[in-house]
């Protein structure tokens, strides 16, 4: 899938991945599509649930090896 | 204002003593709903941190002024941002250190009472999960039962009393969370027991625990006769420790029963798991004091914080032995059962030594409530 642009939160503890993903997703024109590779577990959840409430789409999510890769397209 | 860590072990004995605590999860509500910290005067709010990112000044009006306050999310890092700003808007505030992670982890040791001897019976409170062990001391000697994976607090424990631990047990083999027996017993030298049936695919060696074994633990005559009692697993096992406790495993709770299903074979074990309680259980003293495996609520907790009742009380009290009518048993063991713990296959391949999991991976496997039992 195209992205936009690619955050990368590997590394990261919550709450930092969805601290930098509002950040960058700020950057973005609606419609958009932001790439978010992350291996914090948690992230799974908390970012489907935050674009959900912040009126964004989670369009697709992968899992390779350890590292969770997200796509949200901004609402 | 400030803000300070509070630790799971404060926490746990704002539980036992049955404290006013205020608390704000900030996970996702997903998380919330299936598994927060139990207390019975405990009030709670659930705001997710990823809505906080912007202030807090909108739930301020939420959040009582004249109580004390604890932010709590997965693994600390969002309770202590989200705590850090409640201080910067003027609030007095405590994160629990460690998040829900710690909480999960925590052991807290409640002695249950003494034996004749000498010896004692400790109950290890694992207040977050829900799972009950058992060390039984004498003359120096310990016996482990259902030990959890936080192997340390057990060793520690033992050495802080002074005990050699000699014998370790585990009344099945456990779906819900994931045994510390094993290596225990391997770090302490101790003999591993484990009932036979339900460890024919483990991939170590046990000493096999069967109905009628007798363990002597120190010089003082305390006797752990195991008690064959299937329906949870096929292998369950009960102990009746100095005939005064009876050790009920994952067969019978205080306010509920066993389910059969966790290793996939509800109707098969429904005619087991009811001989064991309304045939084998009737056959016991009603004095014994009855010590399960687990507490499903926490109104289970007695006033020290305790998970025991005697066996008679139950037999009057508990629904699940009072069900005369066997269609209407089987119905409620098999039919509307609880949701199976997380990742229950996985936990069962683990304790059966097939797979190693790293500590993060147990952690995470082990996440959420415990769902052992039917009501």
């Amino acid at each position: 899938m195209e992205a936009n642009k690619v955050l990368d939160a590997k590394g990261l503890a919550c709450p930092m991945p969805i601290v930098k993903t509002k950040k960058a997703m700020n950057d973005l024109e609606s419609g958009q599509v932001l790439e978010i590779h992350a291996t914090d577990k948690g992230a799974k959840n908390d970012l489907a649930a935050w674009a959900k409430s912040g009126g964004h789409e989670l369009v697709k999510h992968e899992e390779e090896d350890t590292i969770l890769k997200f796509w949200i397209k901004k609402g | 204002m400030a803000f300070k860590a509070m630790t799971s072990k404060e926490v746990t004995k704002k539980v036992f003593n049955k404290e006013k605590l205020f608390i704000l999860d900030v996970r996702n509500e997903t998380d919330f709903e299936d598994w927060k910290i139990e207390g019975e005067n405990f009030q709670y709010l659930n705001i997710p941190y990823f809505e906080l990112l912007d202030g807090v000044e909108e739930i301020m009006d939420k959040i009582p002024s004249d109580q004390e306050i604890l932010v709590v999310c997965a693994k600390e890092g969002s309770s202590l941002m989200v705590a850090e700003m409640l201080s910067d808007a003027g609030l007095d505030v405590s994160y629990l250190e460690g998040g829900m992670k710690a909480w999960s982890e925590h052991l807290e040791p409640v002695k249950v009472g003494n034996l004749t001897d000498g010896g004692e019976l400790y109950q290890f409170v694992r207040i977050g999960k829900g799972c009950l062990s058992y060390m039984v001391v004498s003359n120096g000697e310990a016996a482990l039962i259902d030990a959890t994976r936080m192997t340390d607090i057990y060793l520690e424990f033992a050495e802080s009393i002074r005990a050699t631990i000699t014998h370790v047990f585990d009344t099945h083999l456990h779906a819900d969370h994931i045994s510390g027996g094993r290596m225990i017993a391997e770090k302490t030298n101790a003999t591993y027991w484990l009932p036979p049936k339900d460890a024919t695919e483990v991939t170590f060696d046990y000493e096999p625990l069967e109905g009628g074994n007798d363990v002597t633990i120190g010089e003082t005559k305390i006797h752990i006769h195991s008690l064959y009692s299937p329906g949870h697993t096929i292998g369950s096992t009960s102990f009746v420790v100095d005939e005064k406790y009876l050790l009920s495993g994952d067969i019978l709770f205080i306010d509920s029963i066993g389910r059969p299903d966790l290793a996939g074979l509800a109707e098969d074990w429904v005619g087991d798991l009811r001989e064991s309680l309304y045939k084998r259980y009737r056959e016991l003293s009603e004095e014994l004091i009855v010590l399960p495996a687990h507490f499903m609520i926490i109104d289970e907790l007695n006033e020290d914080g305790s998970v025991a009742e005697k066996l008679g009380t139950l037999f009057e009290k508990n629904h699940g032995l009072n069900i005369e009518d066997e269609n209407e048993f089987r119905k409620l063991v098999t039919e509307n059962l609880p949701p199976q713990p997380n990742a229950y296959q996985e936990i069962r391949e683990t304790n059966m030594g097939k797979i190693n999991p790293d500590t993060e991976k147990q952690r995470e496997m082990e996440i959420g409530p415990n769902r052992c039992a039917v009501r």
